[in-house]
């Protein structure tokens, strides 16, 4: 089970988003963040969704993307180099007495301190998943009192052009069970 | 009493007249500016060669009803949005054309949604245009208001709500060009009743489709590897699904199959893309759960599968673990999401059936594969299709034996769903592609009757059969006021065994005969047939029977027949669910 970031370039119409959202439901697929921004062109869209599987049925999740009509482009970031990067807004426990020990650990993550209060504070940070999820489980023992992320966005890096990196995803095998052979390799099938 | 069909289908070509009816829009008109909403429809629908509109009016769609009178479309009121449905996707399946359907919101719209579902299933292109409330009140819970795109979403190709009237042309243009191109469905067009009314100031029409690119011809590369597969079989089987009907791709096929010497197997919507009569040596029949043994027997001892438009459906593959398991498998589709979905696949060929065919054609080259003919032939000397016949009692499977050889084979055929479907799909000799009218993938008891009508008000000069289940007619039998107030000539045969058959089948195999809620109480169809304005037709001996049928026949207009049948006749061969395609339940057949 594989984590796959999906950029997928949409018309920007009402109801694109339920569609796509609908189209995960039905067909049992998982989410595990999903962003929506404009794009530099008004008539279209960018989702990112990020979402785990094995290999088929990511493969099921980019072809059934591709068949909803207001979807453009459909392509899997996973297969290649990419920037991804998640923002995360996180209010915490904070004490006047802690406040040197919380910046001290925001620097050593490049975050940002962006409102004091007298007993909390709120720390922005930036970075990819794990990066946030690591000053998360750091943050936990203050005592987290809100907290809220954007969830991945991610684009292709400029410098992979070179060299395709894309890995050619691994052959899917035909579904077969011995059970349908008898010891000689044959099927019982009525005698001939 | 008559003997011959009172409407004689067309005279068949040599080729068995196979080619679809061409659906080429019209000349656009020239500009839509100045004109309201509901008259922009009409012009786009007389572009699009819409020739019938199935329907029901009310209140968030009464200007488009206004603007339809007088048009040169012919309007066929139905008794419910649901049959509306099914006799836009029958006259579809029957003409090849899109149907079109305009019902109202709310009730209109969730009513349809049924018929909906059946023709997304089976890929059947269809336009609904459904009333909506004034924009202004939409999100206000406001009367007969409902989230028509949000509840029908999932059974369309696509769908979409038109909120500005300048983007009305374009968007139901869009959705006329999207039903019927690349894998067909039905699209929904949701329009506000401000919206009907209101003026187009500007926009061409024009269509705006991105992400839309259906794909037509295969991959050369592909297409090689499949003929080199091909060519290399020994116990090749061709596997045909539906696909090749919408595409009108069944000449293609038909001459491939000929051409490498191919033994063909259809499946419930693939029956009629080659002809069982004409090609009898190449003739599987029908596979699957209640298909024939020696198509069953054929797939498992298949060394290379080819399928062309057909999905691998769970009533198709049995056990998928052990489908086909010596068997390359080649599918030719033209949604590639069909393509390793279900079965993984070792050539792929993403494309139109008639396109893919036509580039495989000169690429494959004749086999005698004796040794193969000779064990298929066994096959089907040893397991034909059949049934006992029992003295004083109608077998459901002698209806259609009949029904087949007074028609010789030449009718179209709608059914419901259930064991009169199953036989149906068995018993008649299938010749033409678009002959079979029936619901497949999402199995809609009461299909058959509007679906027919549909049929009937496509093709006037075929003659129309509805062999429909007394479960499946009552579905929908409220359409016999649409067949008796236009008198459209479809001859409906009930096979009633006051049973819900299939149901029953399951309950007395693997509930120990706990027969809960499948015991009908029927009405005498006969009777509620009079009372609509059909003729009623009954017959309970099995020597009545062929003078019932001739009789229903020339019978003008609609005709109901009564055909009381054995109460508790299994349908076989049966694959059971969770079993390989091989072990079927035979039930005395063999």
């Amino acid at each position: 089970m594989k984590k796959h970031i999906i950029s997928v370039l949409v018309q920007n119409q009402p109801g694109v988003l339920a569609h796509i959202a609908g189209m995960f439901a039905a067909r049992g697929f998982n989410i595990d963040s999903l962003v929506v921004g404009r794009t530099e062109d008004p008539e279209f869209s960018r989702m990112v969704i990020v979402s785990t599987g094995d290999a088929p049925t990511l493969e099921q999740i980019r072809k059934q993307l591709g068949k909803i009509v207001t979807v453009v482009k459909v392509r899997d970031l996973s297969d290649q180099k990419c920037v991804e990067r998640d923002l995360l807004l996180i209010q915490v426990h904070c004490p006047p007495e802690k406040r040197s020990e919380l910046g001290h650990l925001c620097e050593v993550f490049r975050g940002s301190i962006v409102d004091v209060g007298p007993r909390s504070i709120v720390i922005q940070l930036t970075g990819p998943e794990d990066k946030i999820e690591a000053f998360v489980e750091l943050c936990r023992p203050y005592g987290i009192k809100a907290l809220s992320r954007t969830g991945v966005i991610a684009v292709p890096r400029a410098s992979q052009t070179e060299n395709g990196s894309a890995e050619a995803p691994p052959r899917r095998k035909r579904i077969r069970t011995a059970t349908a052979t008898t010891p000689s390799g044959t099927l019982v099938l009525p005698p001939s | 009493m008559a003997t011959k069909p009172q409407a004689k289908p067309a005279a068949q070509s040599a080729s068995g007249g196979v080619s679809p009816i061409p659906d080429v829009p019209k000349a656009a008109p020239a500009s839509f500016v100045g004109k309201s909403g509901a008259q922009a429809l009409l012009d786009i629908l007389v572009e699009q060669g819409v020739e019938v509109v199935f329907g029901y009016p009310g209140g968030a769609i009464l200007p488009t009803f206004d603007a339809l009178y007088g048009a040169p479309i012919r309007f066929v009121l139905t008794r419910c949005e649901q049959g509306a449905g099914h006799m836009a996707d029958g006259y579809s399946r029957a003409t090849g054309k899109v149907g079109t359907t305009i019902v109202t919101s709310g009730p209109g719209a969730t009513n349809l949604t049924t018929a909906l579902g059946t023709a997304y299933m089976d890929s059947i292109p269809m336009v609904a245009i459904t009333g909506q409330v004034a924009t202004a009140a939409i999100g206000n819970d406001a009367f007969q208001e409902a989230d028509v795109v949000g509840v029908t979403r999932p059974v369309t190709k696509h769908n979409i709500l038109v909120k500005n009237v300048n983007d009305l042309p374009r968007i139901v243009r869009e959705a006329y060009h999207i039903a019927r191109t690349g894998r067909p469905g039905p699209v929904l067009v949701d329009l506000p009743k401000d919206v009907q009314v209101r003026l187009i100031e500007n926009g061409n029409g024009e269509m705006n489709l991105p992400g839309y690119r259906p794909r037509s011809k295969g991959n050369p590369r592909q297409v090689r590897m499949a003929a080199e597969a091909i060519n290399a079989a020994q116990r090749p089987v061709l596997y045909v699904g539906g696909g090749v009907i919408l595409s009108g791709a069944s000449e293609e096929l038909r001459q491939l199959a000929r051409k490498a010497h191919i033994p063909v197997t259809t499946t419930l919507l693939g029956l009629g893309a080659i002809d069982e009569i004409a090609d009898a040596d190449l003739a599987l029949h029908m596979l699957g759960m209640h298909g024939s043994a020696y198509a069953n027997y054929a797939v498992q001892a298949s060394d290379c599968l080819i399928a062309v438009g057909a999905r691998f459906d769970d009533r198709v593959t049995g056990k998928l673990e052990t489908f086909a398991p010596h068997a390359k498998i080649i599918h030719i589709d033209v949604d590639p999401s069909s393509i390793s979905k279900n079965v993984d696949v070792d050539v792929p060929v993403v494309g139109d059936a008639k396109a893919v065919l036509a580039e495989l054609l000169p690429l494959v080259e004749y086999r005698e594969r004796a040794e193969w003919f000779a064990q298929i032939g066994v096959w089907k000397q040893r397991y034909p299709f059949g049934y006992r016949e029992r003295p004083g009692e109608i077998l459901p499977q002698q209806v259609i034996d009949q029904i087949g050889k007074i028609t010789e084979s030449k009718a179209i055929v709608a059914t419901g769903v259930g064991q009169h479907q199953m036989w149906t799909a068995q018993f008649y000799r299938w010749r033409q592609p678009r002959q079979m009218i029936t619901s497949g993938g999402l199995g809609t008891m009461g299909y058959g009757f509007p679906a027919a009508l549909g049929a009937a008000i496509g093709c006037p000069d075929k003659l129309v059969i509805d062999i429909d289940g007394d479960g499946s007619f009552q579905m929908t039998c409220n359409e016999l006021a649409t067949a008796g107030e236009y008198q459209i000539p479809v001859k409906v045969v009930i096979l009633n065994n006051h049973f819900q058959g299939m149901v029953r089948q399951w309950q007395e195999l693997f509930y120990q005969r706990r027969y809960m809620a499948v015991r009908m109480a029927n009405p005498s169809f006969a009777k509620v047939a009079e009372a609509f304005g059909c003729t009623g037709l009954e017959v309970r001996d099995p020597k009545d029977l062929p003078d019932a049928i001739r009789k229903m026949i020339a019978t003008p207009g609609p005709v109901v027949l009564d055909a009381h049948v054995s109460a508790e006749e299994n349908v076989y061969p049966m694959v059971a669910v969770g079993k390989s395609l091989h072990e079927m339940e035979m039930g005395g057949m063999a």
